[in-house]
C-alpha cells in the first residue's frame, strides 16, 4: 500500500513540476543554507585550530605592559635579554625562549623596496615559532650572539623583492644596515586573523639592536613548553619570575602579560561556533518557512483535487490510503527538496570554501540531520491537508466544481 | 426478473428508505419511504421529474450515502449499519458507477483511469494492466489507452468511465443519468454498452435517465415522484440488442 501511494505521489508531483519545484524551493533553500553554513563553519573552525597550532605547540608569550584592549598597552619599560635568559634559567621543563624585538622597516633590493615587519631574535625563534626552513640555512647561534649580517626572509617578502629570482646570498638594505639572504622560510599562509604570515624578515636580536633600532630593547618573550608540560604552571611562574625582575611591589598590578595560545584558540574556536550556530538558526527558520510553504500548497492541492478525492473515495478507497497518498506526497516533495538542497549546498561549500579560503570539511552528521529534518516537515506539515482531504464526504467532494 | 420457481433473495433491498437534507424549517425530505426490491440480473431504469430524488436513491444504493430512516439491505446487509471504511470496501467489491459528469482524473491516461479501482483492489500490476486493456477493447476504446480525459470526446470520455465501472467485475452497475452529455448517436453506444454487460457478464444494472428512448431499454422503470416511487413495472418489449 505504501508502494503504491508512493507511485501514485511521484506520478502527481511529474504533473506538476513547475509548482512540486516552487513548493520545493523554501525547503531547498533551507536545507542548502544550514548544511553550506555549518560546512563552512567546520571548515573555519578546522582552519583556524590548524593556525594556532601552527603558531607553535605549547606557546606562550609574554608582552610589555598591561594588556587594555586590542593592541593597547599601557606604557613600561621593555625587557631586556637578560630577562629570556633567567626565565629559561628559573623556570623547568621549557623547550625554548626567544626574546623578540621587531619593528615595520622598508627592505630594499635593487630597484624593489617592501615595507614589511624585521623581527630581531635568536636562533630559537625558529622552532617557537614554528618556523620551518625551506631554502638555504638559518643563522647560528655564534651569529646569533656577534649580531651578523645575515637574514632570512618570509616568502611574501622573498616574492616581492627578487620576483621568480633566488634570493639567497643577495644583500638586501634595511636602514643602515646591509644584509645577506642566508635562508628562506616556507611558507605559513594567511593566520586565523588575516595577516600574512610570511611577510616577515629575521635577523639576529643583536644585529637589529644595534643596526635597527638603535636600543637594547626586546618587546616580547617566546616561550615553548616541553609536550606534557602544564602551561597553567608555566604561565604562573612566569608571572612570578618577572614581577621580581622588574621589582613590583606586592600590591602593584603586572607591567606585562603572559599571554597562553591554547587559550586564545579556545576563545577563537567558540566565537567561530558561535556564528556557525548563529546562521544555522537562520537556516533552520527558512526551512520552518519551507514546511508551511509545503502546508499552503498541500492545502490548495487538496482544494483543488476535491473532485479527484471524491472520484477515489466514491471508487472504494478508503480514509487512511487517501490520507496516506497526501502525506507520502508531501513527504516525497519535501524530502526531495532536501535531496536538492544538499546537493546545491555540497556544491555550494566546495565553491565558497576555495572562494573564502577555509578547508571545506564534509560533515555526514548535518546531512543526515538536514534529510531527516526535511522528511519530517512533510510529515508535519503535510498530515493536516492530507486528514482535510480523507475526511471529505464522498458526494460533496463529487459535486465540488 | 428471474424465471426461477425458488424465492430468490433481493441483491439490494431498500424498506421504507427516508432521507432528510437540513432541519427544522430548512428541513427537505428527499426521499419520503422508498420501498424497493431489485434482483441480481435486473436492468433497471430509474426515471422521474427533476428533484424527485433519484441521485439521492442512487447515492444510497452506491453506500456513499446512508437513508435518515429505514433499512437498505445490500446483499442481506444493513449498509446504514456499516462504518465509513466499511461501505468504502463494499463500493470497492462490489459496485461500480457511471457519474454524469464522467469524473474521470484529469491529465491522467485513460488507461490509468481504468486502473485505479484495481489500484485499490491491490491487483498486481500485470493482472492490472491485463484487465485494464481488456476493459477498454470491451467499450471500444483500445487505441486510445495513452489519451487523457482532455484528448477524448464526451462520448469516449463516458465509455472510459464505463471501462473503469466495470474492470473489477462489479456485481451492480450504478449509473446516475450516463447519457445526459451526450447526443444520441453516442447516447445509443452507451446504451448497447450497458444492455450488452448487463446480458452477457449477468451485472445488475441501475440506470437514471430523463429519456424515455433510453428507459426503452430496461427490462423495468421505476419512476420517482416527491420522493416516493409512483409507479414500478417491468418491461415486455426491452429494446434487445
Ligand atoms: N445535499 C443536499 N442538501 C440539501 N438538499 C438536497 C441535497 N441533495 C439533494 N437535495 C434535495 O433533494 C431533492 C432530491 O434531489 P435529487 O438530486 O435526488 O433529485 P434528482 O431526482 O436526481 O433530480 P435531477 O433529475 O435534477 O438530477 C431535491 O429537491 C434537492 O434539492
Ligand atoms: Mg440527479
Amino acid at each position: 500500500m505504501l508502494g503504491n501511494a508512493f507511485v501514485l505521489a511521484l506520478r502527481e508531483l511529474r504533473r506538476n513540476v513547475m509548482r512540486s519545484i516552487l513548493t520545493m524551493l523554501g525547503i531547498i533553500i533551507g536545507v542548502s543554507a544550514v548544511i553550506t553554513l555549518v560546512t563552512l563553519g567546520g571548515g573555519a573552525t578546522q582552519q583556524v585550530t590548524e593556525q594556532i597550532a601552527s603558531l607553535g605547540s605549547n606557546l606562550l608569550m609574554v608582552t610589555v605592559g598591561k594588556r587594555m584592549g586590542p593592541g593597547q598597552t599601557s606604557g613600561a619599560a621593555a625587557f631586556k635579554v637578560a630577562d629570556a635568559e633567567a626565565i629559561m634559567r628559573e623556570i623547568p621543563g621549557l623547550a625554548a625562549v626567544a626574546p623578540v624585538a621587531m619593528g615595520s622597516t622598508t627592505a630594499i633590493y635593487a630597484n624593489e623596496n617592501w615595507s614589511t615587519n624585521v623581527t630581531g631574535s635568536t636562533e630559537a625563534f625558529f622552532p617557537v615559532s614554528n618556523q620551518q626552513l625551506g631554502l638555504g640555512r638559518l643563522f647560528s647561534s655564534s651569529e646569533a650572539r656577534v649580531g651578523s649580517a645575515v637574514c632570512v626572509l618570509g616568502q611574501t617578502v622573498a616574492t616581492k623583492l627578487f620576483g621568480a629570482q633566488n634570493p639567497l646570498n643577495n644583500r638586501i638594505r634595511l636602514r643602515k644596515l646591509s644584509c645577506v639572504v642566508i635562508g628562506l622560510l616556507k611558507s605559513k599562509g594567511q593566520s586565523s586573523m588575516g595577516s600574512d604570515q610570511d611577510d616577515l624578515i629575521v635577523v639576529p636580536l643583536r644585529t637589529y639592536q644595534r643596526r635597527i633600532a638603535g636600543n637594547q630593547e626586546v618587546n616580547m618573550i617566546k616561550v615553548s613548553v616541553n609536550d606534557g608540560v602544564d602551561t597553567e604552571l608555566v604561565k604562573s611562574d612566569l608571572e612570578r619570575v618577572m614581577r621580581s625582575r622588574r621589582h613590583l611591589a606586592a600590591n602593584e598590578d603586572n607591567n606585562f602579560t603572559v599571554l597562553d595560545m591554547k587559550e586564545i584558540a579556545a576563545m577563537l574556536s567558540t566565537t567561530t561556533r558561535t556564528m556557525t550556530s548563529l546562521l544555522s538558526a537562520v537556516g533552520a527558520v527558512s526551512l520552518l518557512v519551507g514546511g508551511i510553504g509545503i502546508m499552503n500548497i498541500m492545502l490548495v492541492s487538496v482544494t483543488e483535487r476535491t473532485r479527484e478525492i471524491g472520484i477515489r473515495l466514491a471508487i472504494g478507497a478508503l480514509e487512511r490510503e487517501v490520507l496516506l497518498q497526501f502525506l507520502v506526497e508531501a513527504v516525497v516533495l519535501s524530502s526531495l527538496g532536501g535531496l536538492i538542497g544538499i546537493a546545491l549546498a555540497l556544491v555550494g561549500s566546495v565553491a565558497l570554501s576555495g572562494l573564502l579560503e577555509v578547508p571545506f570539511v564534509f560533515q555526514a552528521d548535518i546531512v543526515l540531520v538536514a534529510f531527516l529534518f526535511s522528511a519530517s516537515v512533510g510529515v508535519v506539515f503535510g498530515y493536516f491537508p492530507a486528514r482535510k482531504a480523507a475526511q471529505l464526504d464522498p458526494i460533496d467532494a463529487l459535486r465540488h466544481e | 426478473m428471474s424465471d426461477l420457481t425458488e424465492p430468490v433473495t433481493p441483491l439490494l433491498e431498500l424498506r421504507g428508505v427516508t432521507k432528510i437534507y437540513g432541519s427544522g424549517d430548512a428541513e427537505m425530505k428527499a426521499l419520503a419511504g422508498v420501498n424497493l426490491s431489485i434482483y441480481p440480473g435486473e436492468f433497471v431504469a430509474v426515471m422521474g421529474a427533476s428533484g424527485s430524488g433519484k441521485s439521492t436513491c442512487m447515492n444510497i444504493l452506491g453506500c456513499l450515502d446512508t437513508p435518515s430512516a429505514g433499512h437498505y439491505l445490500f446483499q442481506g446487509i444493513d449498509v446504514g449499519a456499516l462504518s465509513r471504511n466499511q461501505r468504502a470496501l463494499l463500493r470497492r467489491h462490489y459496485l461500480g458507477f457511471v457519474f454524469q459528469g464522467f469524473n474521470l482524473l484529469n491529465r491522467t491516461s485513460a488507461l490509468e483511469n481504468v486502473e485505479l479501482p484495481l489500484i485499490y483492489r491491490g491487483t498486481a500490476a500485470e493482472t492490472r494492466h491485463r484487465l485494464a486493456r481488456e476493459a477498454l477493447q470491451a467499450v471500444g476504446l483500445s487505441d486510445r489507452e495513452g489519451h487523457t480525459p482532455g484528448e477524448l470526446s464526451g462520448g469516449q470520455q463516458q465509455r472510459v468511465a464505463i471501462a473503469r465501472a466495470i474492470v473489477t467485475g462489479p456485481k451492480l452497475l450504478l449509473a446516475d443519468e450516463p447519457t445526459g452529455n451526450l447526443d444520441s448517436a453516442r447516447s445509443l453506444e452507451i446504451m448497447a454498452l450497458l444492455t450488452a454487460f448487463n446480458r452477457d457478464k449477468g451485472i445488475t444494472v441501475v440506470m437514471v435517465t430523463h429519456e424515455p428512448d433510453m428507459a426503452a431499454y430496461a427490462r423495468r422503470v421505476v419512476l420517482f415522484k416527491d420522493g416516493l416511487i409512483a409507479n414500478d413495472q417491468p418491461q415486455a418489449g426491452a429494446i434487445p440488442c
